[in-house]
């Protein structure tokens, strides 16, 4: 049947598959890419993609989680290592024959034709009957609400409708799997949060398997069922979103997902699953969970999520400290607060804003936070 | 509800209405556009308006000759071809005072104009002048003018000096237009073709259209490949492919012309490599210089750079994703490029080809030089008619022809591309 009936079986199927990696209908193995000999752009990547699943590749420019997308579509070789789609291996099939859809960055709309035919160019080439292309075109813009639009040229639509005609090409063909190369890049914020929703349901809806690409944080935890963390060509972590930002497993991701305080010392005892560290210059002990680190005397950076960070009480057992106001911004509905905490002077703490607070800049305050919510990263 | 109408004229914050006030406004604006404008216009209209509409006229002008014989000429539109042989007394009566009389100059100047008609005219005339001069010098009356002309020379007997006249009686004449495509005034003034040995001008211009169409083709066909390559290599690369583009803009025409013939010629570079190769014999030397095919040679590389740039500046801004995505799209390279790539290189096809064919059309120096007999453009007559025969009506006609097909294909290029397609750099 139709990609338009699919969803109930993928639904189902989603479920079964995630839990089931040897089930993995992409499957990139010790994957090497180097464009000049020198330079390892992606090393060493091993990723499994279940059917149904919507993965985000997320990282800054130049991690190569576009080389690793363009290696998917076909446009790259990987110098080494091999990838697998529906457990077959596709490095010597060419892109045309790969039944992947793409969304480019810039949508990639061929001004010279209509919208129509935008979308029958891959029914036409797969010599699929007048009729039938009619209708399936018909249906894919009506999937992306531009029923109407389609016999407008690319460059008489907006920014959003162009995308979303962009969307429905690289849908109407019915695909294997659909890659998406930070298709909303090029819109205004409000635009493209409305289109992460528009993508996130589409989704749902047809259960399609999804490999998007993305340095937008917030847009890759809004839409994906897994994130894979992109470093300098290494996934940092590949996991669902609430767990990348709430147990992110080193500093990179740490940092890059959502806002995060640290402080630099020496694990000084470990006990079990938690250690102690003492902090650069004296400025005191930190009760901390056991991530990173290994032994006694080994660096480690701590991390520490603004909004675990409590003010005005103290905690029992340990980690308590002062901090010196910076600067407050009134954010409506908290109060951001940059203080200088153990030296390091972008600590950040979110205030909410419940009218009881009265405090100036250049006052102390009194902080604490729980053992559970600092995590002893590497440096 | 029910809905007024303001008929009120606008105003502004001052009371003075809103048109006038907007008006005073921009006119320093317009008035400053226009000064720096200036310059400009007063360029074109001295060096390109004038000339030309001075050359369109010239192409239908025939009022000298009309000035130097007006009775003459009036006299000779009453002739009756069908009944008289020869026109009537008064024709050779006109003419005898108009040459006895006439300014010297003018009728030297009216002389050459009638050998272009036909040639034989001018002797005709001086030889007779002489004659009739010593007549008048004499003082005697002739009897009959018409005998007394035949008596100086019997040609005047002749009715197809006379049926000529017909290409100039009148002020205004479209005689230089038939000309320049063989064809002529007959005895009742009617078009009709040109002597057989006088038909000069269908050939040329048969031949510059197809020189004109394969140079195009040629240029398309070699600058194409040429124009991705340069939109697609690395910048290093393609500064330096660039540079040998615009080598030849940097070289002389005629140095380059002249390079054209040392290599084509039968004793030269191409001829003797296939010689050295053994591909012809030494006595089959292919000539291919001083014909057709050195001219479409030569013009081809003299032009492509035209073809080539265009081409380059549209290809430059069509994203590379284009390719992929048809690719991605189920489409194999080739398809891909046929149906996505080359439409959208379209602007810049019909740009360099337009561009391309208006320049070989009236290219002159190399056909010149290197077209020998029969590799000659229609530049060249007009170059001939202009230097060597002054015939600068017929000249004039081959320029208003030659715009006259510029302007036709920019019009049929506007009806199929639409001119705001166009893309020069």
């Amino acid at each position: 049947m139709t990609i338009w009936f699919r969803p109930v079986i993928q639904a189902s199927l989603q479920i079964f598959n995630m839990n089931n990696p040897s089930q993995s209908f992409v499957k990139f193995e010790k994957i090497d890419k180097s464009y000049d000999g020198e330079v390892l752009v992606v090393k060493n990547l091993n990723l499994d993609i279940a059917k149904g699943e919507f993965v985000t590749m997320l990282g800054p420019s130049g991690s190569g989680k576009t080389t690793t997308l363009m290696m998917l579509a076909g446009f790259e070789t990987p110098t080494n290592g091999e990838i697998f789609l529906d457990t077959k291996p596709i490095s010597k099939i060419p892109p045309y024959e790969r039944e992947i859809g793409m969304v480019f960055q810039n949508y990639a709309l061929f001004p010279h034709m209509t919208v129509e035919e935008n979308l029958s160019f891959p029914l036409e080439v797969r010599k699929i009957s007048k009729p039938e292309t009619k209708e399936k075109v018909q249906k894919a813009l009506d999937m992306v609400e531009l029923g109407n639009f389609g016999t407008r040229f690319p460059a008489q639509l907006s920014g959003g409708q162009q995308q979303r005609v962009a969307l429905a090409r690289a849908l109407v063909f019915e695909p294997r799997l659909v890659l998406m190369d930070e298709p909303l890049g090029a819109l205004d914020k409000n635009l493209r949060e409305q289109m992460q929703y528009e993508i996130k349901h589409i989704h749902d809806r047809i259960g399609i398997t999804v490999v998007y690409v993305t340095h937008d944080q917030s847009e890759a935890l809004t839409m994906s069922n897994r994130i894979a963390v992109f470093n300098d060509g290494v996934v940092q972590q590949l996991s669902t979103p609430d767990i990348l930002y709430e147990k992110p497993e080193n500093s990179f991701v740490a940092k890059f997902i959502g806002e995060n305080n640290t402080l630099n010392g020496v694990v000084t005892d470990v006990n079990g699953e938690t250690c102690t560290v003492e902090l650069d210059n004296g400025f005191g002990k930190v009760k901390a969970l056991k991530i990173n680190v290994n032994e006694k005397g080994d660096k480690t950076q701590l991390s520490i999520r603004p909004e675990r960070v409590t003010i005005d009480s103290t905690n029992p057992e340990s980690n308590n400290f002062e901090g010196k106001i910076q600067e407050l911004i009134y954010l409506g509905d908290h109060i951001r607060a940059r203080l200088n905490v153990c030296g390091n002077d972008e600590f950040i703490v979110k205030v909410p804003n419940e009218g009881s607070f009265s405090h100036k800049e250049g006052d102390l305050l009194n902080l604490s936070w729980n053992p559970d919510d600092v995590r002893a990263l590497d440096i | 509800m029910e809905v007024t109408i303001s008929t009120a004229e606008l105003l502004t914050t001052d009371g003075t209405p809103l048109k006038q006030s907007l008006r005073k406004a921009e006119r320093r604006n317009k008035l400053r556009a226009f000064l720096l404008v200036f310059p400009l216009l007063l360029f074109i209209v001295v060096t390109f308006v004038m000339p030309i509409g001075d050359m369109l006229l010239r192409s239908v002008d025939d009022s000298q000759i009309n000035s130097v014989f007006p009775n003459t000429f009036n006299e000779y539109k009453s002739w009756d071809k069908e009944a008289d042989e020869l026109p009537p007394e008064e024709v050779y009566k006109s003419l005898f005072f108009e040459l006895a009389n006439g300014d010297k100059r003018q009728i030297g100047k009216a002389l050459t104009r009638m050998n272009y008609a036909k040639s034989g005219w001018k002797s005709l005339i001086k030889k007779t002048t002489r004659e009739i001069k010593k007549i008048v010098k004499k003082g005697e009356e002739p009897v009959s003018y018409k005998d007394t002309f035949i008596k100086i020379n019997k040609l005047w007997a002749d009715p197809t000096y006379w049926y000529s006249f017909n290409q100039m009686v009148n002020d205004r004449s479209s005689i230089y237009y038939w000309n320049a495509i063989d064809r002529t005034f007959d005895e009742d003034g009617d078009v009709a073709l040109q002597d057989e040995k006088r038909r000069m001008y269908i050939n040329t211009w048969f031949r510059t259209f197809k020189v004109s169409i394969y140079v195009t083709i040629f240029c398309l066909i070699l600058g194409f490949p040429v124009a991705h390559l340069l939109a697609n290599l690395p910048l290093r690369y393609s500064n330096l492919l660039m540079i040998f583009v615009l080598l030849p803009f940097w070289t002389s025409l005629l140095v380059r012309t002249t390079a054209w013939i040392v290599m084509l010629q039968q004793n030269g570079v191409i001829n003797g490599i296939l010689v050295w190769l053994g591909v012809i014999s030494d006595d089959g030397r292919i000539q291919m210089v001083y014909n057709e095919a050195g001219t479409l040679i030569a013009m081809t590389q003299i032009l492509l750079p035209f073809m080539i740039l265009p081409l380059y500046s549209v290809m430059r801004v069509i994203p590379k994703s284009h390719m992929r995505a048809a690719q991605n799209l189920g489409a194999k390279p080739a398809m891909a490029f046929w149906r996505v790539y080359l439409p959208q290189t379209i602007p810049g096809i019909s740009a360099g080809g337009l561009l391309v064919f208006v320049l070989a059309i009236g290219y002159f120096i190399t056909p010149e030089l290197v077209g020998g007999k029969d590799g000659k453009l229609i530049g060249s007559w007009i170059a001939y008619h202009l230097r060597t025969t002054l015939n600068w009506g017929l000249c004039a006609a081959l320029g208003g022809i030659l715009l006259g097909i510029m302007l036709i294909f920019y019009w049929l290029y506007n009806k199929i591309v639409g001119i705001d397609n166009i893309k020069l750099g």
